[in-house]
């Protein structure tokens, strides 16, 4: 067998078996049917056939994130790999390993605008970590082999490898790269000992630390997590996490502050704005962190841990960058620690929590449930009450219900929280759910969603009914793309230059139409019992609720502002008016 | 910490794979990420390895050219990214091609001018030269500055090449 030749497609099979790929994602087309004759040929790889390319990376992004393996994507060449493009941005915006196989017109044809020609390579470049275009079939196994090294080395991201049709055809012997590196990239794991040591012993001397983590603690692994967790027992420090960290540590530890950012917590933008010491550990002060970066925690020391040497300094510049795997890194940080004997200054952090303490009292997530409209806050709320028991993946689309997900929604563990950070796609979240369920078919999988999200790739409800996915999909329905009539309040003078959708289609009616179950609460005592009716029902379920249409997301740091110069609510914003410097950030 | 934010130029030498669309993901990140790029030489120079050299002259802040440097890095077809100008000394040259036309006295001065110069004559007809001429970018922009009043119409530069002083290899 090993000295057979096998076609390019038999080939990729083969390699993608050899990697451990289960299942993958994808779409027929011209370019690509030899593939798909050759995985019609086989048993051992399951292939879910989405409804829109741009689905297709969505769940490989959700069947990633939830398993920490690669995600796995097929499509054709031209509108195919086209298509693909916004989920590969998203991937590489939030570090999800992916490898897309795109198919490709003949390499004869390259370049004289054949039939669904597009340049992919070329389109993609920007998009993705790294790609590849296969113009002889000898590269072709350890193309294979390299792209899922490169996608999950170092700081993950989405791989694209480009297959003219003719390689997919052509015949040649296949040599297992299983174990090949990259013959010059090699991502730095471990940390000198002294950068090490010095972190340490500045965390041993800080009077009010804090931990900044991010979704680089998750992408290193479940273990990072753990270790994590004993570093932030051993100092004392409050954490707060960044909307991709959720769940790096337990979102319910009273030494948790919850989300930090535009729509975190007082306490935890008011302790980064105090901090005299923030340990960012897989964290990229992005914009939506840090507010006005002149005013960003002025009086702090700054660690920096990332396997990514272009996240250090990007924006802040930092006393102390350490380049390395965070769990490797937190490893090596914990038992130095140990063997210095270090211990945290207790009386300066029994002031700090005194301090954190009273912005608690100040409790930013209060709001007021009363009456008949369902507040989207309480049905979040609710949600996470009556699943937080189960074994549960949440997703979300883009929009005030991710912040108020964000905000409500309390995880345990990594994993478990699939949402589109860095790229804010709307139409992430059903796809990426149904992914999550494909990797975990006994588990409850909920979307929180909104309805313009929602409808942005509702067509995969239809591929959620063929392969029994029974996801859930938590529509917190206000008819407005609420975070836009939210700014166009704070910053256009409430014009809400279409933002209201007129004409939604029955939601109850369209789950009906798509064999799924569609159920709607109008009222707040409807909420507990939809919700449980949601959960009970073994197959994909989409839930209408009618929440209140003009509530906004609280707390907020409008654009332009600092961290202590937060939002609490509506009363806040009428007296502050937005900078005109803030009006042209995003 | 305080950060600086005078503009700086520097030369950057990057070893890279001789692959196709390598050149593509540099330029890319340039243009994407808004960083300037003053000239770029690149060429093959290990042909056994498939190994090119690409000089880069770049201008930015402190903290924008430690990005590039470390976005460079992150590239994978990229080997390393070294920084000329920091580290260590190193010479740097740049090569032109100056054409001048015209004649009687202004023709006799553009030669007299190029004598003093170093540049050579490498390409003659009675009412023009070519000059090749190689040195610091400085210099050349003085001569072809001093070219213009004397009949220049063309000219074509390679951009900055750079290797760093002493024994030791990228």
């Amino acid at each position: 067998m090993a000295d057979q030749k096998m076609t390019g497609s038999e080939i990729i099979i083969k390699a993608l078996i050899n990697e451990g790929v289960d299942t993958v994602f994808g779409y027929p087309g011209g370019a690509v049917l030899p593939i798909y004759d050759a995985i019609f040929q086989q048993n051992q790889l399951k292939h879910i056939l989405v409804r829109q390319e741009g689905g297709a990376v969505h769940m490989a992004e959700g069947y990633a994130r939830s398993t920490g393996k690669v995600g796995v994507v097929l499509v054709t060449s031209g509108p195919g790999a086209t298509n693909a493009v916004t989920g590969l941005t998203d991937a590489l915006m939030d570090s999800i390993p992916v490898v897309c196989l795109t198919g490709q017109v003949p390499t004869h044809l390259i370049g004289n605008d054949a039939f669904q020609e597009a340049d992919t390579t070329g389109i993609t470049r920007p998009c993705t970590k790294h790609n590849y275009l296969v113009k002889d079939i000898r590269d072709l196994s350890r193309v294979m082999h390299e792209a899922f090294y490169v996608a999950r080395s170092g700081r993950p991201g989405p791989v694209v490898i480009d297959l003219p049709k003719d390689i997919l055809m052509a015949e040649e012997m296949y040599v297992d790269h299983g174990k090949v590196e990259h013959k010059t990239y090699r991502p730095r794991l471990k940390a000198e000992t002294n950068e090490i040591k010095k972190a340490v012993a500045m965390i041993a001397a800080a009077k009010k630390p804090i931990f900044y983590c991010g979704g680089g603690v998750v992408n290193s692994g479940g273990n990072a997590s753990k270790l994590l967790g004993r570093l932030i027992k051993l100092t004392g420090a409050p954490v707060t996490l960044t909307l991709m960290g959720l769940g790096a540590y337990p979102g319910s530890d009273k030494q948790s502050l919850g989300m930090l950012g535009m729509h975190g917590t007082y306490e935890a933008n008011l302790a980064m704005h105090d901090a005299d010491l923030i340990v960012a550990i897989g964290s990229r002060f992005d914009d939506r962190v840090t507010g006005r970066l002149a005013d960003f925690s002025p009086n702090s020391k700054k660690i920096h841990i990332d396997i990514d040497p272009s996240s250090i300094n990007k924006t802040v510049a930092v006393d102390l960058p350490i380049v390395g795997d965070v769990g490797t890194i937190l490893d090596q940080m914990l038992r130095v620690w140990k063997a210095k004997g270090h211990k945290a200054n207790q009386k300066a952090l029994k002031a700090w929590w005194t301090q954190i303490e009273e912005w608690r009292t100040r409790d930013c997530l209060k709001y007021n449930q009363s009456g008949p409209i369902i507040k989207p806050q309480h049905a979040i709320q609710r949600l996470y009450e009556m699943t937080k028991d189960h074994d549960c993946y949440i997703t979300t689309e883009v929009g005030q219900h991710q912040m108020w997900a964000a905000q409500y929604y309390k995880f345990e563990e990594p994993h478990r929280w699939m949402t589109s950070g860095g790229l804010g796609t709307m139409g992430y979240g059903l796809p990426a759910a149904i992914g999550v369920q494909i990797a975990h078919p006994e588990s409850l999988v909920i979307d929180i969603s909104g309805e313009a999200s929602f409808m942005m790739n509702m067509q995969e409800m239809s591929t959620a009914v063929q392969y029994r996915a029974p996801v859930k999909v938590f529509v917190t329905n206000n008819q407005y793309m609420g975070m836009i009539r939210q700014w166009q309040e704070l910053l256009h003078g409430g014009r809400y230059s279409e933002s209201y959708t007129d004409a939604l289609p029955d939601l109850v009616k369209l789950a009906e139409a798509c064999q799924w179950v569609g159920l709607r609460a109008e009222n707040a005592d409807e909420l507990d019992d939809v919700i449980q009716e949601m959960i009970t029902i073994d197959r994909p379920v989409l839930a209408d609720i009618r929440v209140d249409q003009t509530e906004n997301c609280f707390p907020m740091i409008p654009s332009g502002a600092a961290h202590n110069e937060m939002l609490l609510g509506p009363a806040d914003e009428a007296k502050r008016p937005v900078s005109e410097e803030g009006m042209v950030l995003v | 910490m305080v950060v600086e934010t005078a503009v700086e130029r520097h030369t950057i030498a990057v070893l890279v794979d001789n692959e196709a669309g390598v050149l593509a993901r540099v330029i890319g990140l340039f243009s994407g990420r808004g960083y300037n790029i003053e000239s770029l030489t690149v060429a093959e120079t290990d042909a056994a390895d498939a190994i090119s050299r690409i000089t880069i002259v770049t201008s930015g802040t402190p903290m924008v050219i430690e990005q590039i440097k470390a976005q460079l890095s992150r590239l994978v077809p990229i080997h390393r990214v070294i920084d000329l100008t920091t580290e260590g000394a190193s010479v740097e040259r740049e090569l032109a091609l100056v054409k001048v036309a015209g004649k009687g006295n202004k023709r006799v001065e553009a030669l007299r001018i190029a004598d003093i110069f170093r540049a050579r004559a490498i390409d003659s007809t009675n009412e023009s030269f070519v000059f090749e001429i190689s040195g610091s970018t400085e210099k050349l922009n003085a001569f072809i500055d001093l070219m213009v009043p004397l009949g220049l119409v063309d000219v074509s530069r390679t951009g900055v090449v750079a290797i760093a002083r002493g024994k030791s290899a990228l």
